[in-house]
């Protein structure tokens, strides 16, 4: 698949704004961390700016957008219109959250956790809508698995956890329990991301053979019938280079998750301050916009068996 | 109903007549334009409803050449309508057409990507995505006499590799060729079910060899330098 730009800024900057939001909730019920208003609502606000501009790119690569608004019409069966609808129910809760913290003054009220837990259930929501956009396509073997929400879910939360240290910290506010848990949840993330790589390396589904109908017989394509490009070329067609790819996953690996659990445990430990949680998010953000450029590149949709691919 | 097309893969040959004849129905109907994009420069391209590809299936000797026409198979499991956010695709419950409405379509290309044969196009100068009708505005049209009451590719295929009909009905003409050809659908497994069959090539005998005299020794020669001169 063709990696859109516009896609890859959405997926990570919204994914990052509802993971910092659904931590700043978390971080509110279990008393994780002692927030106080002043940082509360400095992170709640960050979270909303990257959400909105994640969504705002997401319009982007509409090729229609005065019809965007109908997005909200199918919720019974597209996980794109759900995901449109969790999003837009997002923002009411979130808003009365940050305005219910700013008017009790931080006090944990019960309509303060319900209201904290409404976001964290819409967050995740979101989140797992976004994901299943991908792996509810039977078409793309790649993004059709379990894994691909599970990866958008836990990505999204680890980005989330990586930011609210360093807001915290910034704020000067004790954060080593945030960093400890952003250091798990990278260890986590970086596990699934390889059982992902792992299992995605393994090639199963259609054939050029089950696509044409001829199962007994070599089939080899002699043409395609266009001498240009078409829309499926350029939509389907794209091809990265092998080694680029796997340079690539040791970037992942190097700057999404063993950098910033450096930099991680040396902020919980005392040793590293507000630079190095700035230096660990920033390479988080690098990390996964490479990490979100690998999901779309290494995507090959069936369509490439007509074109002829042997399998995908 | 379940309405739909049948394509005879032993009689295809590939001329892209279909392609050409629907393109030119569809540009003037239910969802033209069908968009050209600079059609008179270096790398002409646009959009079509039909897309005619050719394979080699088997090894010398034992190879043939199949010309194979794709357009929307309009079937029963159509995930593109599933997946639409915008409720502009859809699937009309009397005759199982799918098609796209479009005063509705946003073009985000979700259902091009859920489609598994290339059926849908986006046209990037009304910024919608365009697929095959089955000749909506022409199949049900009753000024039209009978025959001309099926999609225009049918209509135009000069070697008769199209049929159109009711799959519902079981004597129907698609659905005796079917029966009686072996039609099948293309990636079953993936679980679509689409309504469009295709045909098989026949088994026929194969042209006798034995009888071709061999090679005269001055006609080896003449070919040998053919081939070894450089032009």
């Amino acid at each position: 698949m063709h990696p859109a730009f516009s896609v890859i800024f959405f997926t990570v900057s919204s994914g990052a704004g509802y993971g910092l939001f659904i931590w700043l909730a978390i971080a509110q019920l279990f008393g994780l961390a002692s927030l106080n208003t002043k940082t509360t609502l400095i992170a709640g606000g960050i979270a909303l700016v990257l959400i909105t501009a994640g969504l705002l790119s997401s319009t982007l690569h509409l090729a229609n957008p005065k019809n965007a608004w109908r997005a909200v019409m199918r919720f019974k069966t597209s996980w794109l219109s759900r995901e449109g609808v969790f999003a837009i129910l997002f923002y009411p809760s979130a808003l009365l959250y940050l305005l219910a913290i700013f008017m009790s003054d931080h006090e944990t009220t019960t309509f303060i956790k319900l209201l904290a837990l409404s976001v964290i259930i819409i967050g995740l929501a979101t989140v797992f809508s976004t994901g299943m956009i991908y792996a509810c396509l039977k078409t793309i073997r790649q993004w059709h698995t379990a894994l691909t929400p599970a990866n958008y879910i836990l990505m999204s939360l680890t980005s989330g956890a990586v930011l609210l240290t360093l807001v915290l910290l910034s704020n000067k506010v004790f954060a080593a329990s945030m960093a400890i848990t952003g250091i798990g949840l990278l260890i986590l993330t970086a596990l699934t991301k390889a059982i992902y790589y792992f299992w995605v390396h393994k090639v199963t589904g259609p054939t050029i053979n089950t696509a044409t109908g001829f199962t007994r017989a070599q089939v080899r394509l002699l043409d395609t019938g266009h001498s240009a490009g078409t829309f499926l070329n350029q939509e389907f067609g794209y091809q990265a280079d092998p080694s680029l790819l796997k340079n690539l996953k040791v970037g992942v690996f190097v700057l999404a998750f063993f950098v910033p659990s450096l930099l991680l445990a040396g902020v919980a430990t005392d040793y590293l301050g507000v630079g190095a949680a700035l230096l660990a998010f920033a390479s988080v953000l690098a990390g996964l916009g490479a990490e979100r450029w690998l999901f779309f590149a290494e995507a090959r949709h069936v369509i490439r068996l007509y074109h002829g691919a042997q399998h995908t | 109903m379940k309405l739909g097309l049948v394509i005879d893969l032993d009689v295809c040959v590939g001329c892209h007549g279909c392609a050409v004849s629907c393109k030119q129905w569809n540009t003037s109907g239910t969802t033209g334009p069908l968009t050209d994009y600079n059609p008179y420069g270096k790398d002409p391209s646009g959009v079509w409803f039909n897309r005619i590809r050719s394979y080699e299936v088997g090894d010398y000797p034992h190879n043939k050449t199949i010309n194979f026409p794709m357009s929307c198979m309009h079937c029963e499991q159509a995930d593109c309508v599933d997946v639409c956010p915008t409720g502009a695709s859809y699937k009309r419950a009397e005759d199982g057409v799918v098609l796209v409405d479009q005063d509705k379509c946003m073009g985000c290309n979700y259902c091009s990507w859920a489609c598994p044969y290339g059926a849908r196009e986006l046209d990037r100068a009304s910024g919608t995505m365009k697929k095959c009708t089955l000749c909506i505005d022409r199949i049900y049209d009753e000024r039209l006499d009978e025959y001309d009451r099926q999609p225009s590719c049918v209509i135009t295929c000069p070697a008769h590799a199209r049929h159109f009909g009711d799959f519902d009905d079981p004597n129907s003409n698609v659905s005796k060729l079917v029966r009686e050809r072996g039609g099948y659908a293309l990636m079953p497994e993936l679980g679509y079910n689409p309504t469009n069959r295709y045909l098989p090539p026949r088994v026929t005998r194969p042209i006798p060899t034995n009888d071709v005299k061999k090679k005269s020794l001055i006609s080896s020669v003449k070919e040998w330098v053919n081939q070894a001169v450089a032009r």
